[in-house]
C-alpha cells in the first residue's frame, strides 16, 4: 500500500489519474473501519486532508457550494438555516467525534444506501461536482448513486464540490435507528417544501438498493397542495391527503430483510415518517408565512 | 513511511509505518502512549478518542499519514493539556474531570475511561455549564459497558460544577 | 437517588475495625483509579515486549464442515512470517480444554463444528504480515448439514456434534446432543392444577446476548529460559486457566507462570480460554514473546455468548391470587461446545419458579448441542432467561385474576424459611414483597419530561432521541414490574474456595498490610474491597494489594457474584489469622507490662493494640518491630451438594440474592422505538461493604439487563453463521439510551456469609429486562413474548 499525500487539488487529480485505484481519504469513517477490519487493501490511500478548498463552503444567492470534505459538525453549527435538513441529517450521524470527521462528500464517495446525508440532499435538491484532469462534471444528486455501494463517479473522478439548493422553507429529516444514538440508519426519510416552485421533494434512504426520491408521492402531493390552493391560503393539510402521500411514499421503497430491520417494517416506517415531517414541515410553513426555519421547530441543540 | 506529529507538545517520530496503520495504532505500538483504547476500532466506541488539532475524533479512524505535522493530545497528556487552558502554573496532579471520575466512582474495568475523559474534557471546555441533555449528547459516542453512565453523569456534573465554581482547575 | 438504609448485619468481631477509616462500609477511590484515569494503567492489550511477535488465528468460514486438507507453504514463505501452526503441530498428547467437560479443540481437527472455530495460527513480526499470511493459508473444507436448533439436533439422522462422549452427563442424558439435563419435581402438578382456577400459559424467547466487555481479548506469551512460559492475561479465573493450559502445552503447571494483566471487563465472556493456549504456542514454537490482540469482529468468535433459550411456561392460581402450580420446560443452545453449560442448566432449573412460594412444580432445563456459537457464562447465567419468561407469566396471571401486579407478586413472594422447587430452605432474609414495595414507593418520573417550556419537543428526551422521529406523535408511556432471585457463589457440590496470603509488616514507621490472592479485578472493585477488610481486621491505613497471579493458590472465578464473598472472606479468614499471630507476638513480648494482654477481646485499631475499652496496649511498629507476620489460608463457603438427577432436589445453592425493578418506558407505538425513561431498583445486598461500588454494580447489571430488553442481540442465520459480529450491528446502550437509575439499597445481613454480605453483581442484571418489558406490553398492549424485542415486533408487521 502506499501513501499519496497531494498538498492541492490540481496534484489530487493527477494522483487520481495516475493510480485510478487510489483510495481517496477524508475523515477515514467508513476507509478506516474498512482497513482495520480487512475488508479493503486498496494499492494506493489519498489523504485528502491537506486540500483546503475542501474543506471551505460558501453561501451564494441560490446555492450552498460544500466542499466535499466539510465535517458534519460544521454543516450543524454553520449552515443550519441555509441547509435545514442536511443540518437534521448531519446531527444524525454517528457520533460527535464522526461528526466531526466524517463529511457529506464521503457518504457521497461511500455512496451506502443508509448514508445519513443521502435523502436531505435529494430533498433540497443537489448537484455534485466531479473532477478529473480530463474536466468536470456536474450530476444532479439523483443520479449519482448507481446501485448498493457504487456512485457515477469515473475511475479518476473525485468529489470536489456538493451543491446544494438553500432552503427556501421549512425542511425536515427523520431516520429510524434501534438505539437513540450512534446508530445506522433501519431507514431515513427527508423531506423539503419549495415555495418557490410550489413543489415538495421527498428522499428515501435505506429502503432501496440505492437513495431515491419518491416522485410519485411528491407529484401527487404538489399538486394536491397547488390545486387546493393550500400554498396561498396555508391552511391545514387534510389528514387523507398527507395518508396518501405516506402511501405513496411508503410505495416508493424497495426495501430487503436484514439485520437491521424487515423490508415490511421499513416501507410501515417509511410512511410514518412521512406523514409527520410532512405535518411538521407544514405547520412551520404555516406559522411562518413563507418563512424559513431554522431546525424546522424540533429543538435539537 | 515515516510519520511526525506532535502528541502531548512533544514531537514524536514513527519509521517504517504499514500505511494501513492508523493513528491509534501508532500511538499504542509505535510511541509509546497505549491509554487510548482499542476497542472496536471502527469508531463506535469512542476508547481511542483523542483531540486532533483540538477536535475529539476516534484516532483508529485517522490513517496514521493523515497525523503528519499535526497535534494530538492523549489522555496521557490531558492534565497538562486542561493545566495550559487555565492558565495554572502548578505542574503534576490530574485534570478536573480525571479527579471528578474518580471521585464519582465513575471508574470500573477503566477501558471506556481514557476515551470518555478526552470527550468530557472537551465538552467542559466548550460548554462550562452543560446540561444533562447536553451530556448525554456530547458522550453519546462513547460506549461503557460497566457502570450504566450514572456515574459518569455524576463525574461530569462534579467536574463541570469544580471548575465553574472559580475552583482552582488543577486539583 | 442512591440511600443506604441502617445496616442491620452482625459481625463476629463487632468491634474490630468500627473505627477504621476507608475499612468495610466506606468507599475508599479505587486503588489502581488513578493509573486508570492517566491512562497509565497497563491493560492485556497494552503489553509490548522488545522483539515482540503478533499472533493471528485463522477462523472457519463455515459452521459444519469436514476439513480435507490444510496447506501452509505459502504462508510460511511470506518474509516477517516465523510460524503457521496447525492441529499437527500441537506438543502434547492433551489437545482439548474446556471448563468442565473437556470437548474444545485447541486447533480444529479434521471437523469444523462453529462458525469462527480456530483453525491455524500465525506469528509474524507485524499484524498486518500475520493477517496476509493467514489469508494465505489454504484449507480444503467439505460441508456438511447444520444442526441449528431442537428439531434438527434431536430428529432423527441428527449428526452428532460430539459422537462417543464419555463425560459425566454422557450417561444421563435422553440424546448425545444434549449436554446436561436437570428436571426437578417437587410435590403434585397434577392435583395442583386441578385446583387452579385461573391457568395462563406462554412460549418465551430470549435471544443470545454477548458479553461486549470493551477490552478485547489479549495477551503476551514471553518463552523463559527453562522451557516454561509467562502469560500477562486478562481472565476471570487465573488457575482455571493454568489447569487447562499447562497440558496441552505438555508443561507441568509450575512452568507456567501467570499474572493477570489490566482486564476490560469479563461478565462471564473469560471464564473461558481464547488466546492464551494459542499465544504460549507460538510463543514457545518461536522462541520469542508473542501478542495476540483481536479486534472486536474476531472478539465476538472468541468467547461464548449468553444462551439463547426457548421457555414453555404453565403458571396456576386460584381466584384469591395464590399460585398453585409451576409446569416448565427451557430449551437452552449450548451451541458447538459445552463451555459452561451443564451448570447453566442447573441455573435455570433451580431457579425457574422465580422468587415465588409455589409447592407443586414440575420443571425440566435442558442444554442442546448445535452447530451455533458456543455459550456459556454471561452475568445472570440462566436465571435471567426464566426470569424474563416467569415475570411475564406473573404479569399474565395478574392480568387474568384482575389484580395489580406488584400486589399479585406480593401474595406469592417468598420470604425466610421458603423451599426453592429443590426443597432447599432459603435460610437467610428474602425480602421479595419488600424490595417490591420499595421501588414501587418511589416518585414516578414526571410526564411528558420532552415538552419544552415552548410547546416544542426536545428529541434528546422522545424515543428515537436525536433521529427525530417524533415530537410526541405516537408516544404513550408505560409502566412495569419485576423481580428475580439469583443464586452467590458456585453451586451443585462444587469444592469452591479462595486463598488469600497476608502479611504485615512495618515500613518507614508505619504498619503496611500486603494481601496477595490470585482474584481476577475485572472492574468490580474486588480490590478495593480486599484493602477495606484489611484495614478494618488489622486496624492499618496502609494496605498494597499485590498483582494476582499464580504465585499463590486460586482465588475461584470472578463471577457467580462470589468474589466478594469468597475472596473477601479469605482475605477477612486470613487477616484473623494474622491478628492472632500478632497479638501472640504482643503478648510474648509484652505480656508481663500490662495485665489486660491476658484478656480476650484485644483489638488492632489505627497501628496500634487496644482494649475493647479503648486502653492503647502497643503500638503495632513495637509487636512487630523487624519481623513480617505472615498468614496464607484457603476459605470455603458451606458445602452444597448435587441436584438430583430425577428429583432436582438438593441443598443445591449457597446463597440466593434479589433485586427488583420499575421500568417507567415511552413508545413510539407507530415505529415501534422505545425510550427508557427511568429504571429504577431496589436491591438488599446484606451488607453494603462500599456503598459506592455496590451501586455501581447495580447501575451496570441494570443497563446490560436494558440492553436485552431492546437491542443487544448476536443474529445467526440458519445456516448457523454469525450475521453481526460488529459494534456497527450489536448494539449497546448508549448513555442517550440510559436512563436515570435510582437505587434503594437495602442491608438485611446473610448470618452465613462474611459481614452478612449478599452477591451483588448479578440479580440487577435479572429483573431489569422483565420489568423493561413489562412496561412497553403496558404501553401497547402487545404480548411480546420475545427479546430483544424489535420495532417490527411492537408495530407488528
Amino acid at each position: 500500500m502506499e501513501f499519496l499525500r497531494p498538498a492541492t487539488w490540481e496534484e489530487a487529480l493527477a494522483a487520481k489519474a495516475e493510480h485510478p485505484s487510489a483510495v481517496p481519504i477524508a475523515g477515514g469513517t467508513d476507509v478506516m473501519v474498512e482497513i482495520n477490519f480487512d475488508q479493503r487493501r486498496p494499492t494506493h490511500l489519498m489523504d485528502l486532508n491537506r486540500i483546503r478548498e475542501l474543506r471551505e463552503w460558501e453561501v451564494g444567492d441560490d446555492t450552498v457550494r460544500l466542499g466535499s470534505s466539510v465535517p458534519y459538525s460544521t454543516v450543524i453549527d454553520q449552515l443550519a438555516s441555509e441547509l435545514p435538513g442536511l443540518a437534521l441529517a448531519s446531527h444524525t450521524v454517528g457520533s460527535p467525534q464522526i461528526r466531526n470527521r466524517g463529511s457529506v462528500g464521503g457518504n457521497l464517495g461511500a455512496a451506502s444506501p443508509a448514508g445519513d446525508s443521502h435523502p436531505a440532499l435529494l430533498a433540497a435538491g443537489a448537484e455534485v461536482e466531479a473532477e478529473s484532469v480530463r474536466g468536470t462534471r456536474f450530476l444532479p444528486v439523483e443520479d449519482f448513486y448507481t446501485g448498493v455501494k457504487r456512485n457515477a463517479l469515473a475511475e479518476d473522478e473525485l468529489i470536489k464540490t456538493v451543491h446544494i439548493k438553500r432552503a427556501e422553507g421549512p425542511q425536515q429529516f427523520s431516520k429510524v435507528g434501534t438505539r437513540n444514538a450512534m446508530v445506522i440508519a433501519v431507514c431515513a426519510f427527508g423531506f423539503a417544501l419549495h415555495p418557490g416552485s410550489r413543489t415538495v421533494r421527498a428522499g428515501i434512504g435505506s429502503a432501496a438498493p440505492t437513495p431515491l426520491r419518491a416522485r410519485a408521492a411528491e407529484d401527487f402531493l404538489g399538486a394536491a397542495l397547488g390545486d387546493g390552493g393550500f400554498w396561498d391560503s396555508g391552511r391545514a393539510i387534510p389528514p387523507s391527503l398527507a395518508r396518501e402521500f405516506a402511501e405513496l411514499c411508503a410505495g416508493a421503497c424497495n426495501p430487503i430483510d436484514d439485520v437491521r430491520g424487515s423490508a415490511a417494517y421499513r416501507r410501515r416506517a417509511v410512511g410514518v415518517m412521512a406523514r409527520r415531517t410532512l405535518g411538521w414541515t407544514w405547520e412551520s410553513y404555516r406559522s411562518t408565512g413563507n418563512g424559513r426555519t431554522t431546525e424546522g421547530g424540533a429543538q435539537c441543540a | 513511511m515515516r510519520v511526525t506529529f506532535t502528541v502531548n507538545g512533544r514531537r514524536h517520530e514513527a519509521d517504517d509505518v504499514w500505511e494501513g496503520e492508523s493513528l491509534l495504532y501508532v500511538l499504542r505500538e509505535r510511541m509509546g502512549l497505549p491509554g487510548s483504547k482499542n476497542a472496536c476500532e471502527q469508531g463506535e466506541c469512542g476508547s481511542c478518542t483523542v483531540r486532533l488539532d483540538g477536535e475529539s475524533v476516534c484516532s483508529c479512524l485517522v490513517a496514521a499519514g493523515q497525523a503528519e505535522g499535526r497535534e494530538v493530545v492523549t489522555v496521557e497528556g490531558l492534565a497538562a493539556y486542561a493545566k495550559e487552558r487555565a492558565g495554572s502554573a502548578h505542574t503534576g496532579g490530574l485534570a478536573p474531570v480525571q479527579q471528578a471520575f474518580l471521585d464519582a466512582g465513575a471508574v470500573q474495568c477503566g477501558f471506556c475511561t481514557p476515551g470518555l475523559l478526552v470527550a468530557a474534557d472537551e465538552l467542559i471546555e466548550r460548554n462550562p455549564q452543560p446540561s444533562d441533555a447536553d451530556i448525554r449528547e456530547a458522550l453519546s459516542g462513547n460506549l461503557c459497558r460497566c457502570t450504566g453512565y450514572e456515574k459518569i453523569m455524576d463525574a461530569v456534573r462534579l467536574a463541570a460544577a469544580r471548575t465553574g465554581d472559580g475552583a482552582p482547575e488543577v486539583v | 437517588m442512591a440511600s443506604a438504609t441502617g445496616p442491620t448485619g452482625t459481625s463476629t468481631r463487632p468491634n474490630q475495625g468500627a473505627g477504621t477509616r476507608a475499612g468495610v462500609g466506606d468507599s475508599p477511590l479505587r486503588p489502581d483509579g488513578t493509573l486508570k484515569v492517566t491512562g497509565e494503567f497497563a491493560y492485556s492489550s497494552d503489553m509490548w515486549h522488545e522483539d515482540m511477535l503478533w499472533g493471528c488465528t485463522l477462523r472457519s468460514p463455515h459452521a459444519h464442515a469436514g476439513i480435507v486438507s490444510i496447506d501452509v507453504s505459502e504462508a510460511l514463505k511470506q518474509a516477517g512470517v516465523h510460524a503457521v501452526l496447525t492441529y499437527d503441530d500441537l506438543p502434547a498428547e492433551m489437545k482439548n480444554y474446556g471448563l468442565e467437560i473437556q470437548d474444545t479443540p485447541v486447533l480444529a481437527h479434521g471437523r469444523v463444528r462453529h462458525h469462527g472455530e480456530p483453525v491455524a495460527l500465525v506469528a509474524a513480526d507485524h499484524p498486518e504480515t500475520a493477517r496476509r499470511a493467514a489469508a494465505k493459508i489454504r484449507v480444503e473444507y467439505e460441508e456438511l448439514p447444520v444442526v441449528h436448533d431442537e428439531a434438527s439436533a434431536l430428529g432423527e439422522g441428527a449428526p452428532l456434534l460430539h459422537p462417543g462422549r464419555d463425560d459425566d452427563h454422557a450417561p444421563h442424558v435422553p440424546h448425545p446432543n444434549i449436554v446436561h439435563r436437570q428436571p426437578i419435581v417437587r410435590g403434585d402438578v397434577e392435583a395442583a392444577a386441578g385446583r387452579a382456577e385461573v391457568i395462563v400459559t406462554g412460549e418465551y424467547e430470549v435471544g443470545m446476548q454477548d458479553q461486549a466487555f470493551l477490552g478485547p481479548e489479549s495477551g503476551l506469551a514471553v518463552p523463559a529460559e527453562d522451557g516454561g512460559v509467562d502469560l500477562y492475561i486478562a481472565t476471570q479465573w487465573l488457575h482455571s486457566d493454568l489447569r487447562q493450559i499447562a497440558p496441552v502445552l505438555g508443561l507441568p503447571e509450575e512452568k507456567v507462570r501467570m499474572t493477570l494483566s489490566g482486564v476490560g471487563g469479563a461478565f462471564g465472556g473469560r471464564e473461558d480460554l481464547s488466546m492464551q493456549i494459542h499465544a504460549c504456542l507460538l510463543a514457545l514454537r518461536t522462541g520469542k514473546p508473542v501478542k495476540i490482540v483481536y479486534n472486536r469482529f474476531e472478539s465476538f468468535f472468541g468467547h461464548v455468548h449468553r444462551h439463547p433459550a426457548t421457555l414453555w411456561y404453565e403458571h396456576g392460581a386460584t381466584r384469591d391470587g395464590k399460585l398453585t402450580h409451576i409446569r416448565c420446560r427451557i430449551v437452552l443452545d449450548g451451541g458447538a461446545y459445552a463451555s459452561a453449560s451443564p451448570a447453566v442448566v442447573g441455573n435455570a432449573s433451580s431457579h425457574a419458579a422465580g422468587p415465588y412460594v409455589v409447592d407443586d412444580v414440575e420443571i425440566e432445563a435442558l442444554a442442546l448441542y448445535t452447530n451455533n456459537p458456543p455459550c456459556g457464562a454471561m452475568r445472570g447465567f440462566g436465571a435471567v432467561q426464566a426470569c424474563f419468561a416467569y415475570e411475564a407469566q406473573m404479569d399474565k396471571l395478574a392480568a387474568e385474576l384482575d389484580m395489580d401486579p406488584v400486589d399479585f407478586r406480593q401474595r406469592n413472594a417468598m420470604s425466610r424459611g421458603s423451599l426453592m422447587p429443590t426443597g432447599q430452605p432459603v435460610d437467610s432474609p428474602a425480602p421479595v414483597a419488600e424490595l417490591l414495595r420499595r421501588v414501587k414507593a418511589m416518585p414516578l418520573p414526571m410526564e411528558a419530561q420532552w415538552e419544552s417550556a415552548d410547546g416544542g419537543a426536545d428529541v434528546r428526551a422522545l424515543p428515537g432521541g436525536l433521529s427525530n422521529t417524533t415530537h410526541g406523535e405516537g408516544v404513550v408511556r408505560g409502566v412495569g414490574y419485576a423481580v428475580g432471585i439469583k443464586n452467590v457463589c458456585f453451586s451443585e457440590g462444587f469444592d469452591d474456595y479462595s486463598t488469600a496470603r497476608v502479611r504485615l509488616q512495618v515500613a518507614g514507621g508505619e504498619p503496611v498490610a500486603l494481601v496477595h490472592t490470585a482474584m481476577a479485578e475485572v472492574g468490580q472493585g474486588g480490590i478495593t474491597v480486599q484493602a477495606q477488610i484489611a484495614r478494618t481486621e488489622l486496624g492499618v491505613t496502609q494496605v498494597t494489594i499485590h498483582p494476582a497471579d499464580t504465585q499463590v493458590g486460586s482465588a475461584g472465578s470472578t463471577s457467580a457474584s462470589r468474589q466478594t464473598y469468597m475472596t473477601g472472606g479469605a482475605v477477612k479468614h486470613v487477616c484473623e489469622l494474622v491478628r492472632e499471630k500478632v497479638l501472640q507476638r504482643g503478648r510474648e513480648l509484652f505480656g508481663t507490662h500490662h495485665p489486660a494482654w491476658a484478656t480476650a477481646g484485644l483489638l488492632l485499631e489505627g497501628g496500634k493494640v487496644v482494649t475493647d475499652g479503648g486502653e492503647v496496649l502497643a503500638s503495632l511498629a513495637d509487636v512487630l518491630g523487624e519481623e513480617a507476620v505472615e498468614a496464607e489460608d484457603e476459605w470455603r463457603h458451606r458445602t452444597t451438594v448435587p441436584f438430583d438427577l430425577e428429583t432436582g432436589q438438593g441443598f443445591g445453592h449457597v446463597q440466593y440474592s434479589f433485586a427488583a425493578h420499575r421500568a417507567v418506558v415511552e413508545v413510539d407505538t407507530e415505529l415501534g422505538l422505545v425510550k427508557v425513561v427511568e429504571l429504577a431498583c431496589a436491591q438488599d445486598v446484606g451488607k453494603a461493604m462500599n456503598p459506592q461500588a455496590v451501586v455501581g454494580q447495580i447501575h451496570g447489571g441494570t443497563t446490560q439487563g436494558l440492553g436485552l430488553a431492546v437491542m443487544e442481540e448476536i443474529v445467526v442465520d440458519p445456516a448457523a453463521k454469525v450475521r453481526n459480529p460488529s459494534f456497527t450491528d450489536y448494539l449497546i446502550p448508549t448513555i442517550a439510551d440510559t436512563p436515570t437509575i435510582p437505587v434503594d439499597v437495602l442491608e438485611l445481613a446473610d448470618e452465613h456469609a462474611p459481614y452478612g454480605l449478599r452477591g451483588a453483581g448479578e440479580a440487577p442484571t435479572l429483573s431489569s429486562t422483565p420489568a423493561v418489558m413489562a412496561a412497553v406490553r403496558a404501553a401497547t398492549g402487545r404480548a411480546l413474548p420475545r427479546v430483544p424485542v424489535r420495532p417490527e415486533h411492537i408495530v407488528q408487521v
